[in-house]
């Protein structure tokens, strides 16, 4: 029997690419309904962490299991109705660049349901107003600012209310003022939803007030995975060192203020 | 009295490096003939896969066929001319410029209609196929397909095929035709030959056959050319030249060499298998 209160577990999952072992171990359950960040530093594997769980990927060894079932394993009608149930949000985005922002949105719509054209009209186009992208339906992807992309993306991921979303770092290349527009939208549409969210980010210390858990990919391993609050409180060295790294020094000392 | 033989291994290390570039090289081949193969049956069974939409089929056809007319239209227009001028001076060495219209419409049906054809689309689509496919990879769109549970065989590379199946027989025709007026342009109304013998000895001489292997050609180089150059774009990031700009660049020249020569080597297959 599947463990109901995880939606995806990453067992023991061991990745190389020629010479060069990315994943050595990772050990991982993601629990529904929460935030999940994965963070470490670049070149640690956490996008090809993302890409096993999408299952684009597929371990040299360990096992990946999505709702109970173990994703490299599925093939056909059985994958693809797993993988409805999934949203992505690519870290280039991957919009569709020769289809209008409408075509991107309303795609899923078109070749993964049975809603007629007006249905999927009125719904591409309540997500335009959601996400404050009214006026731009008929610009293609190329003629868009970096935070518009990722909002076009969003809307595209959530256009089949999956149950699983996969943000790849969602706000790279993005000034602070739209990062955190796209992070308002995602916490909105997720409150709304209550999808599952894997995050791969390293846009620390902003990310820590939004997670649920905070995952740290370190030498191909997950050295620790936590709530906020356990991990700025946790003694190991290893946690220590890497909050200090990415807080800073005030975080530091408040650190030690509060254990004092 | 043992035998003392010191055996320096150092100089196997040659022999042993060679070996293994050998065995490298055989299965790197032998991985991209199955992943070839595959993505041909992909792309087949993505044709019968639901849902079925005319819509993309008909913007390939666009692009390949209508896209093509002109290009095609202009390339008939003067093979046939040439045809026309050569064969007139060289027949009438002998007497026989009457023969015209069969040795032009011949050479056209057999040979050059089919094989210009199919290079001329290869130069024009079959490139920006291979190089539209590739940047998709690259930048994660076929990745997005999947994610979204859409079967990106049936969605960018059957469309394609059909298209191609249904485009280049058609563009085969015209080229034909438009090369048999240009042939009658110079032989008659240029070089003031018999425009009746030109017709009359077109119609005697061109059979049943003819037409036929000019149209079995036309769909096996459709086949070939949207297969190898979809499969170079598709699969960019698989092969040794790399990821990137520089990967597709040099993913588009391979697909265009590549279809090229096995147009040719198609086209003397076939013929040999039809004649």
């Amino acid at each position: 029997m599947p463990d109901s209160s995880f939606a995806i577990r990453l067992i023991d999952i061991h990745k190389s690419f020629g010479a060069q072992a990315v994943l050595r171990g990772v050990d991982l359950d993601i629990e529904r309904g929460a935030t999940t960040v994965i963070c470490g530093e670049s070149g640690q594997g956490k996008s090809v962490l993302l890409k096993h769980i999408l299952g684009l990927i597929t371990p040299d060894r360990g096992r990946v299991l999505v709702e109970g079932q173990e994703i490299n394993r599925l093939r056909g009608a059985s994958l693809n109705q797993l993988r409805t149930r999934f949203g992505v949000l690519f870290q280039g985005v991957a919009l569709f660049d020769s289809m209008t922002v409408f075509d991107n949105i309303a795609l899923p719509l078109r070749e993964r349901s049975r809603l007629s054209e007006p249905e999927v009209n009125d719904k591409v186009e309540k997500s335009l107003q959601m996400m404050d992208l009214w006026g731009s339906a008929e610009k293609f992807p190329g003629q868009l600012s970096g935070g518009m992309k990722k909002r076009v993306g969003l809307a595209r991921a959530l256009q089949l209310e999956p149950d699983i979303l996969l943000f790849d770092e969602p706000t790279t290349g993005l000034d602070p003022v739209k990062s955190h527009d796209v992070y308002q939208l995602f916490f909105a549409t997720q409150k709304r939803l209550g999808y599952t969210s894997v995050i791969v980010s390293h846009d620390i210390p902003k990310i820590f007030n939004l997670a649920d858990k905070i995952a740290i990919l370190h030498e191909g391993q997950v050295r620790a995975c936590m709530a906020p609050a356990e991990l700025q409180r946790s003694r190991d060295p290893f946690v220590r060192d890497f909050i200090i790294r990415v807080m800073g020094r005030a975080y530091q000392s408040s650190y030690e203020s509060d254990s004092d | 009295m043992g035998l003392n033989y010191k055996v320096d291994y150092r100089e196997f290390e040659a022999l042993f490096e060679g070996l293994q570039k050998l065995g490298s090289l055989g299965l790197g081949s032998l991985e991209s003939m199955g992943r070839s193969a595959l993505f041909l049956c992909f792309t087949i069974r993505g044709i019968f896969l639901p849902p079925f939409k005319l819509q993309p089929v008909l913007r390939q056809i666009k692009v390949i066929g209508s896209g093509s007319f002109l290009v095609i239209v202009f390339t008939g227009a003067f093979v046939g001319m040439v045809l026309g001028l050569q064969g007139y001076y060289t027949l009438s060495k002998y007497g026989s410029s009457s023969a015209l219209g069969a040795a032009v419409a011949l050479s056209l049906i057999r040979e050059l209609g089919p094989v210009l054809t199919a290079l001329m689309v290869i130069g024009r689509t079959g490139s920006a196929m291979c190089a539209e496919l590739g940047i998709m990879r690259i930048s994660e769109q076929i990745d997005a397909l999947d994610c979204m549970a859409i079967n990106p065989y049936r969605y960018l590379v059957a469309p394609k095929l059909l298209a191609g199946l249904l485009s280049i027989p058609l563009l085969t025709a015209v080229f034909n035709v438009v090369g048999v007026f240009g042939g009658y342009m110079v032989g008659v109304v240029l070089l003031h030959g018999n425009g009746g013998a030109y017709m009359a000895s077109m119609r005697a001489s061109v059979a049943a056959i003819d037409l036929k292997m000019c149209f079995v050609k036309a769909v096996c180089f459709a086949f070939l050319l949207v297969w190898i150059c979809a499969e170079h774009g598709f699969w960019v990031n698989r092969r040794s030249w790399g990821f990137g700009a520089e990967g597709v660049s040099r993913a588009t020249t391979s697909a265009v060499v590549v279809s090229s020569v096995s147009v040719l080597v198609a086209d003397y297959v076939i013929t040999s298998f039809m004649l």
